[in-house]
């Protein structure tokens, strides 16, 4: 089980499980605790995260060597295709309206942050820092993206504004990744992954926040080992 | 208010079951001198049963290696995936599925896509020569599951690899 992200309501977590060996995107929901693959696709489907209206949840489909976004509506259960490219198109997050689409893609020779329409139309490219750029995540308020660095050998999480200025770096290490908001916007949590042990073969991976100033970096207290966190909405 | 924030997080845990539990090796080493009893004091054939999955790993070769974001097939790969389809024409009703995996010097859902990408650069080397694409399947692991734990390039270059599994 990987990548677990809530719907807006927070009844429902959806996530890749790799049930059966057969890599798809779940739903679950929380209040009955059934759990259903979702769409009907011809190869691993992964990264899914809800619409802002949670009636839709958007992935990817990775089919014969390529990987492109679809959209997937949960009452007509009717997949659109957004994204054609022989390149990697992945990661894919809603802006807070609906009407726009921030993805990872490296159709430009390295993975970098893109925005498009919801339609699939008006790709733009906003990340052209040195390294890759990856997890791009829209915060609830719509004024920032937030991302995963790596330039280096080390990794970063950052944020940058949707038309790509002013972009900054909050936090960096030897793995630190997938960037999530707190729903006032203000604040990102996000993994560490450092070598411990003999030789770096152990690992530590530990949950932490930071303020978007990039001041007070604090560690979650988890019992054991923890990744890919996922801040639920405010609920009503 | 921050504390209400946090409660409600769900802190969903992928935990040490992938990020440190490796890959079982293969037992290349100690290969399978466990079954034959030949009768006669005669230097009897040690190793794998020909056509078993210990003859294909240990003198086949299940895996080919890729370079840092890389899907593409070097000289060594081919080599290895000549004598893998070879094989699988020999004992045409094995069964494959190839896994693709990455280092973890990438972020996981790009080293998903990535993982497919090299595990359909094999299924596609070994259909073109000749093994039927219906005894193929193929699954990306991504960074979740690496031969070897380490913080180098010795280490993540072995976990850059696609790996060929008989059914």
């Amino acid at each position: 089980m990987l990548t677990p992200r809530f719907s807006p309501t927070a009844q429902e977590i959806t996530y890749l499980s790799y049930f059966n060996n057969k890599p798809r995107v779940y739903i679950f929901n929380v209040d009955t605790g059934r759990q259903e693959v979702l769409g009907d696709f011809p190869g691993m489907t992964f990264a899914p995260r809800f619409s802002p209206d949670g009636n839709k949840v958007i992935m990817s489909l990775a089919t014969n060597g390529n990987t492109d976004i679809y959209l997937l509506d949960l009452r007509t259960r009717r997949q659109t295709r957004l994204t054609d490219n022989p390149a990697i198109d992945t990661a894919p997050s809603f802006s807070p309206d609906g009407s726009k689409i921030t993805f990872e893609s490296d159709r430009g020779g390295s993975q970098q942050i893109y925005t498009m329409n919801a339609d699939g139309t008006n790709v733009q490219r906003i990340t052209f820092g040195a390294g890759k750029y990856g997890t791009p995540v829209w915060s609830p308020r719509g004024d920032l993206i937030a991302f995963t660095r790596i330039n280096g050998g080390r990794f970063s999480i950052g944020v940058i504004r949707p038309d790509g200025s002013g972009e900054r770096e909050l936090s960096t290490g030897y793995l630190v990744e997938g960037p999530t908001w707190a729903p006032n916007g203000r604040v990102l949590m996000y993994f560490k992954e450092k070598p411990t042990g003999e030789g770096g073969r152990q690992r530590q991976v530990r949950l932490y926040s930071i303020d978007l100033t990039g001041r007070n970096e604090r560690q979650m207290l988890t019992p054991t080992d923890a990744s890919d966190p996922a801040w639920s909405p405010l609920i009503p | 208010m921050r504390m209400k924030y946090l409660s409600l997080c769900a802190a969903l845990a992928l935990v040490a079951a992938c990020s440190s539990t490796p890959e079982k090796k293969a037992e290349v080493a100690t290969g399978g001198t466990t079954t034959t009893t030949a009768p006669a004091p005669a230097p009897k054939p040690t190793g794998p049963v020909p056509g078993s999955k210990e003859d294909f790993v240990v003198n086949v070769g299940d895996r080919v290696f890729f370079g840092y974001d890389k899907f593409d097939l070097t000289p060594e790969a081919t080599a290895t995936l000549d004598k893998q389809a070879a094989w699988l024409k020999k004992y045409g009703s094995v069964t494959i599925t190839i896994e693709g995996h990455a280092d973890e010097r990438g972020t996981r859902e790009y080293n998903l896509a990535l993982g497919e990408r090299r595990a359909n650069a094999v299924k596609n080397y070994l259909t073109a020569l000749g093994v039927d694409l219906a005894r193929v399947q193929v699954i990306s692991y991504g960074k979740e599951r690496p031969a070897v734990l380490g913080s180098n390039e010795a280490a993540w270059a072995q976990n850059r690899r696609g790996v060929t599994v008989i059914n």
